[in-house]
């Protein structure tokens, strides 16, 4: 494998996400912290490197999250989003 | 776009690592092969979803890959086709190695932004480009399942489309029950086009999908068909271009890439 990229969408993302969020990140929206922009998280553009996961705004470009798993941790940056909407887990049974 | 328009179909609880067996083997094209697998516990899923595969060495090394459902929903098995990457780390394994008995593990199903399941919702029209067939068979698949009844095939005027590119007429996937379903459903037209070898005297399209071609296969934006393309980010992203340059709303075209390893769905 060449040393670019993977440009994937943000379903590729969906599994290691899995590990952080019980809710499903590609249904919720994302909104862009540089320029505002909302999207579906499965819509983003993600390039996969070996470093980690990166999902970018498709109007500026902008970083909205990185997540990397390493051997014991998770890493996730969430500042490039400055509101992320998910729909709630199911109410608990009482 | 309205933040209150974001989906409420919630999950319930965390995706799990869990065990499958492999059931059956069948061999697609000479590069593939569809593993049915038997999975314990599985939540059942939705037409075009995903699973993360793991493989883990004896040094404790692993490898994920995501691979994506193949099955309909209402098939009795998980179903997965594998394409063989050559210097890949996970599907020649999946393709070469792993026998009827093995165990497998894997989560899922993941992803609920790429999925077909309103079946009497708008016009829907698939776009793929080599495996990229496998999350749109099992819409098709479901589609099928779906109408089966006479019911649902009396109150059913939705139609749907299939535009195919593969190299070669051998390396397209599922070719005879494609065509069963085109026979067994009026409203299912498939187009296939072949960018290397098409079959002797074959008449139909032998190029790259162009706007050109889209514009013959689709419906007219105005129609408001619901698109799904998935392929090698090349084709996708192309395909999406010109969908959009043709005047399909962004907001119906939904994609999936794969990167040229091959190793997401």
């Amino acid at each position: 494998m060449n040393g670019e990229a993977l440009r994937l969408d943000g379903n590729a993302a969906a599994g290691i996400l899995s590990e952080v969020f019980v809710p499903d990140l590609t249904t919720a929206h994302a909104t862009c912290a540089n320029c505002g922009t909302i999207r579906a998280m499965g819509a983003l553009p993600v390039y996969a490197h070996g470093m980690g996961t990166v999902m970018r705004c498709p109007a500026c470009d902008a970083v909205i999250l990185r997540v990397a798993r390493t051997r014991t941790r998770l890493w996730l940056d969430l500042t490039g989003a400055r509101l992320v909407v998910m729909a709630a887990a199911a109410p608990a049974v009482a | 776009m309205s933040l209150a328009s974001v989906p409420i179909a919630p999950r319930a609880s965390a995706i799990t690592w869990r065990f499958a067996t492999v059931a059956k083997v069948v061999m697609e094209t000479p590069t593939a092969r569809t593993l049915f697998l038997d999975v314990p516990g599985w939540p059942g899923h939705r037409a075009g979803q995903h699973v993360d595969v793991r493989l883990t060495a004896e040094d404790g090394y692993q490898a994920e890959r995501s691979y994506s459902i193949a099955s309909a929903p209402e098939d009795a098995r998980l179903a997965l086709t594998v394409e063989r990457i050559d210097d890949g780390e996970v599907s020649p394994y999946l393709t070469d190695v792993l026998r009827v008995g093995d165990r497998l593990e894997l989560r899922g199903p993941i992803g609920g932004y790429f999925v077909w399941d309103n079946v009497l919702s708008g016009s829907l029209l698939l776009v793929a480009g080599g495996s990229g067939i496998v999350p749109l068979m099992a819409m098709l698949r479901h589609r099928a399942a779906a109408l089966a009844t006479a019911d649902m095939r009396a109150r059913h005027r939705v139609p749907a489309r299939l535009l195919y590119s593969s190299r070669r007429w051998e390396d397209a996937f599922y070719r005879d029950e494609l065509a069963r379903l085109v026979q067994a459903d009026g409203a299912l037209e498939v187009a296939f086009t072949f960018t290397r070898e098409p079959p002797e005297g074959w008449t139909g399209f032998r190029r790259r999908i162009d706007r050109m071609m889209l514009a013959e296969v689709a419906w007219p934006p105005s129609e408001r068909p619901r698109v799904f393309v998935c392929g090698p980010t090349p084709l996708v992203e192309a395909v999406a271009a010109a969908l959009v340059d043709l005047g399909h709303d962004p907001a119906l075209v939904k994609t999936e890439r794969f990167g040229p390893t091959g190793g997401s769905p």
